[in-house]
Parts: C-alpha cells; sequence; structure tokens
C-alpha cells in the first residue's frame, strides 16, 4: 500500500470539505477499498472515513413510508432490519460473511457499483433514491455501467431511501470462490406495477429485465415468466459460467424470487 | 506517523502508526500480539478476525487509526490468566476442531461472536457465520462440532470422531 493521511470527521459539512482536497477519497467500510489499496490499483493521498458521521448512520421511516438507510449503515444493521424491509433485509444478510457485513455499507456499495454486488439490484429493483451531499438522484438514473455511477468527483452517498415493496425477494447464486453474485435478482411488486432488477450478469452493470416487468406486473406468479428467455448477447462470460449460463440462471431467480416473495 | 491508542484485552495500549497501518499489523508488529493471523492479506481468510467494540471484523482490512480509542479483543485475551483455556479453546482441544492451528485464533474469535447473540446456534447457523473463515486442514466439520460443544449441545450425532 502507498502510504496516506487518514482523516475522521464527525459531520457530512467536514467530510465534503476534507474530500476537497487534491486525490482525497472517501473511506466507507474499507471491505472494497483496502483490498484495492493493498494491490496499488490506488494511491489517494487522504482517505476521509465516514464512519464517524452520526447523521449517514441508522434507519428510520420517512413519513411517506419509505425506508431511508444511513450512507454509512453497515450491512449487519441492514440485515436486523427484517422488520421494517424484509427484502432488503434478506439481501444484506447474505453479503460476504459476518465480519464483511459488520464494516462495510451501503453507500460504499452503492459508489463502487461493482457488476456483481447485491446492493445494486434492490437500489435499481425499488427505484430508491440515493441522497448525495448536495441531491437525490433516482435510482434509474444513477447506475451507468459497471462501476460507474452519476456521482461527481467528492460527492458522498448520504442516505438511501427505498420505498418499501408490498412484496418483494432477493435471490442470488453465488460465485463460489468470491461470494458475490453470480447473477443475484431482485423482485419488487408495488400497487402501480412489478420491478425486476438483475446484477452479476451484465456487461453494463445492473439493469432491469423489462419483459419479466411487464408480465408479472399482469400476472404476478412464476408461471406468468415460465417461457421467457433473456438473450444472453451482452452478459457476462468467465470461467464461472457462460454468458448463455448467467442468461438461464437470470430466468431461474427470477422465478425463484417471485416464488419467494414476502 | 500518529499515535494510536485502544483498550486490547482490557489493557490500555498504544504505538505510532501510519494511515497505511493495518489494524493486524499493528497488533502483531507494534503491540507484539502476534496470535492474530495473516492468512491471505485480500480479506477472504478470517484468521485474522478479532473483536473491535465487541464485533467481529477482519483486521487486515481495517486500518490501525480506523480502531483508534476502540475496545479490541484478539486471541490473547480469551484465555484466563493461569493460561486456563475458555469453553470455546477447551471445545477446539476435545474435538481435535484444528490441525495447523493457523486458522485456529479467527475460527474462535468468530465463534465467540455467534455464540454471543446466539448461545445455542444450530449446524447450519455454525456453518453459515464461519463462511468468511477458511480452514485448509480439518474439512470444518470437528470445528462446528466443537462450537456446538461449547455452547452446551449435544454432539455426538455430527461428525465423525
Ligand atoms: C470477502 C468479501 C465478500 C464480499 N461479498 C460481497 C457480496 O456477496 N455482495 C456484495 O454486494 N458485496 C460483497 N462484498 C463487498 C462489500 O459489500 C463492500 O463492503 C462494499 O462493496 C463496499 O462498501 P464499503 O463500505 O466497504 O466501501 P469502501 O471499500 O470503503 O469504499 C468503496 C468505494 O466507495 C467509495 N465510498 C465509500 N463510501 C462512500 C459513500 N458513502 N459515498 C460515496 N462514495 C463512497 C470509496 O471511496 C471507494 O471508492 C464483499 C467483500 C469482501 C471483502
Ligand atoms: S488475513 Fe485477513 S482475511 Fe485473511
Ligand atoms: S487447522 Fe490448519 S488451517 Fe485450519
Amino acid at each position: 500500500m502507498y502510504n496516506f493521511d487518514f482523516e475522521k470527521p464527525s459531520t457530512i459539512a467536514d467530510a465534503v470539505a476534507a474530500l476537497g482536497d487534491d486525490e482525497a477519497q472517501a473511506l466507507g467500510g474499507g471491505q472494497t477499498l483496502i483490498p484495492t489499496l493493498k494491490q496499488r490499483l490506488a494511491s489517494p493521498s487522504k482517505l476521509v472515513s465516514l464512519k464517524g458521521i452520526g447523521e449517514m448512520q441508522g434507519i428510520c421511516i420517512a413519513d411517506d413510508g419509505a425506508v431511508c438507510i444511513g450512507g454509512a449503515s453497515c450491512h449487519a444493521d441492514v440485515a436486523g432490519s427484517s422488520d421494517v424491509f424484509a427484502g432488503l433485509a434478506g439481501l444484506a444478510g447474505g453479503i460476504g460473511d459476518p465480519a464483511v457485513r459488520a464494516r462495510g455499507t451501503i453507500g460504499g456499495s452503492l459508489a463502487n457499483n461493482d457488476p456483481a454486488a447485491c446492493y445494486p439490484a434492490a437500489a435499481l429493483g425499488c427505484g430508491a433514491t440515493i441522497i448525495t451531499n448536495n441531491r437525490a438522484i433516482v435510482a434509474d438514473d444513477y447506475f451507468e455501467g459497471m462501476f460507474a455511477t452519476a456521482l461527481e468527483e467528492g460527492e458522498i452517498v448520504t442516505e438511501v431511501r427505498f420505498p418499501v415493496p408490498e412484496a418483494s425477494n432477493y435471490q442470488k447464486f453465488e460465485q463460489p470462490a468470491s461470494r458475490f453474485a453470480l447473477v443475484g435478482v431482485f423482485v419488487a411488486k408495488y400497487a402501480d406495477g412489478v420491478r425486476v432488477a438483475v446484477t452479476g450478469a451484465s456487461e453494463e452493470g445492473v439493469f432491469r429485465w423489462a419483459e419479466a416487468e411487464a408480465a408479472l406486473s399482469a400476472n404476478f406468479s412464476a408461471e406468468a415468466i415460465a417461457d421467457l428467455k433473456l438473450d444472453s448477447d451482452g452478459m457476462i462470460a468467465d470461467l464461472h459460467g457462460t454468458s448463455e449460463y448467467r442468461a438461464h440462471l437470470v430466468g431461474v431467480l427470477t422465478r425463484r424470487a417471485v416464488a419467494a416473495a414476502a | 506517523m500518529s499515535h494510536v491508542s485502544m483498550t486490547v484485552n482490557g489493557k490500555q495500549m498504544s504505538g505510532d502508526a501510519e494511515g497505511r497501518t493495518l489494524l493486524s499489523q499493528f497488533l502483531r508488529e507494534t503491540l507484539g500480539l502476534t496470535g492474530t493471523h495473516v492468512g491471505c492479506d485480500t480479506s477472504q481468510c478470517g484468521a485474522c478476525v478479532v473483536h473491535v467494540d465487541g464485533v467481529a471484523v477482519k483486521s487486515c482490512t481495517m486500518l490501525a487509526m480506523e480502531a483508534d480509542g476502540a475496545d479490541i479483543s484478539t486471541i490473547e485475551g480469551q484465555a484466563a490468566e493461569d493460561g486456563t483455556l475458555n469453553a470455546l479453546q477447551q471445545a477446539f482441544q476435545d474435538h481435535h476442531g484444528l490441525q495447523c492451528g493457523f486458522c485456529t485464533p479467527g475460527m474462535i474469535m468468530s465463534a465467540a461472536d455467534l455464540l454471543k447473540n446466539n448461545p445455542t446456534p444450530t449446524e447450519a447457523e455454525v456453518r453459515h457465520h464461519l463462511e468468511g473463515n477458511i480452514c485448509r486442514c480439518t474439512g470444518y466439520h470437528n470445528i462446528v462440532k466443537a462450537i456446538m460443544a461449547a455452547s452446551g449441545q449435544d454432539v455426538s450425532s455430527i461428525a465423525a470422531e
């Protein structure tokens, strides 16, 4: 690791100011960034820890019923909130392992936008709003392809707001070595329609499966999408699975998610 | 360099750290507590698990400066002052939950974290909780068995001796 300075501000305003320095970078739980630094794939001059910021911690319910999660809340806290949003708690409880969940944060996961990460599927699948230090970005405008998001330099995810679905579920087929999603599907049923978001599968990162959404909005049952096939063009192919295999898994996992949705 | 202080196994300890100094490195090299092992350094194996403010974390994936002021427990603090093993350590010995022992500090610290929140876990819960702890030797059966035995459960049916 190259050396860097370390700062731990206690307010969003101080963090934003600290991130204004040349080559400064935010540190959430460090579960992605620290391994990256060890490989010398990044060389920030300063890391600004977001873990000391009280206003970025915790889970609450807004007046409109949306579940608001502080950007520095760890996966374990979300996993423990099944009484407020079971579908999301289930997803968070399946990320990595207990030690990763104790440190990793929702803001860090969404900022990183790993093509095989779990949270992007929930954010896009729920049409969540990503709140930053200076604006609100709807999920449909936020994800811009593998590791790319609408965030500007030095902008931090302070909160994520999820409209709570009537029923939802996340199904993840684990890549056996990394335990990230080889394919993951989040299904969310709202009064005005169903949303289906897929992670792990596409070269473009997380995406919505429009045909499945239309079929499930008309009939929310696994049979409604039994014959639906996803084109394998543009799906990721690597030693863990071909693009055809991933496209097939998307169908299987979507049906499982619909059957399990609660 | 900055000065970092923490409570480790109940004692106040401090030393100098750079921004990039990992908690695992600080514990091992600065404080001399080499019971915490570094098996992979890529956040996968869990040999380096310690408790920070009561929660199990991978100390190779946390900066020493992030732990400034924290309350840390490591494997060195598990046995009694006179060396008597605690129930979990004794169960690992009784049920052959280790062979080379390299993964054991992390296994014990992860298992202690589980038993604190779930005093009588099922076998499936134990295995799920250990997903981030890799053992190259034992095949896990006796580790699972030891943890269930330490929780006071009957383990006769879990795995062959
Ligand atoms: C063994 C292992 C298994 C894992 N398994 C999974 C898995 O199954 N599914 C999954 O989804 N993930 C998995 N992860 C990744 C984990 O969820 C990370 O915690 C997460 O991707 C990054 O969050 P973080 O808080 O640790 O961010 P960091 O590592 O601290 O930061 C990641 C990036 O985001 C930036 N950043 C951090 N916080 C913010 C913020 N609030 N606003 C703006 N930018 C920010 C940082 O500058 C950096 O560029 C795994 C990690 C490990 C080590
Ligand atoms: S040394 Fe920390 S996870 Fe392997
Ligand atoms: S006993 Fe050797 S690695 Fe677990």
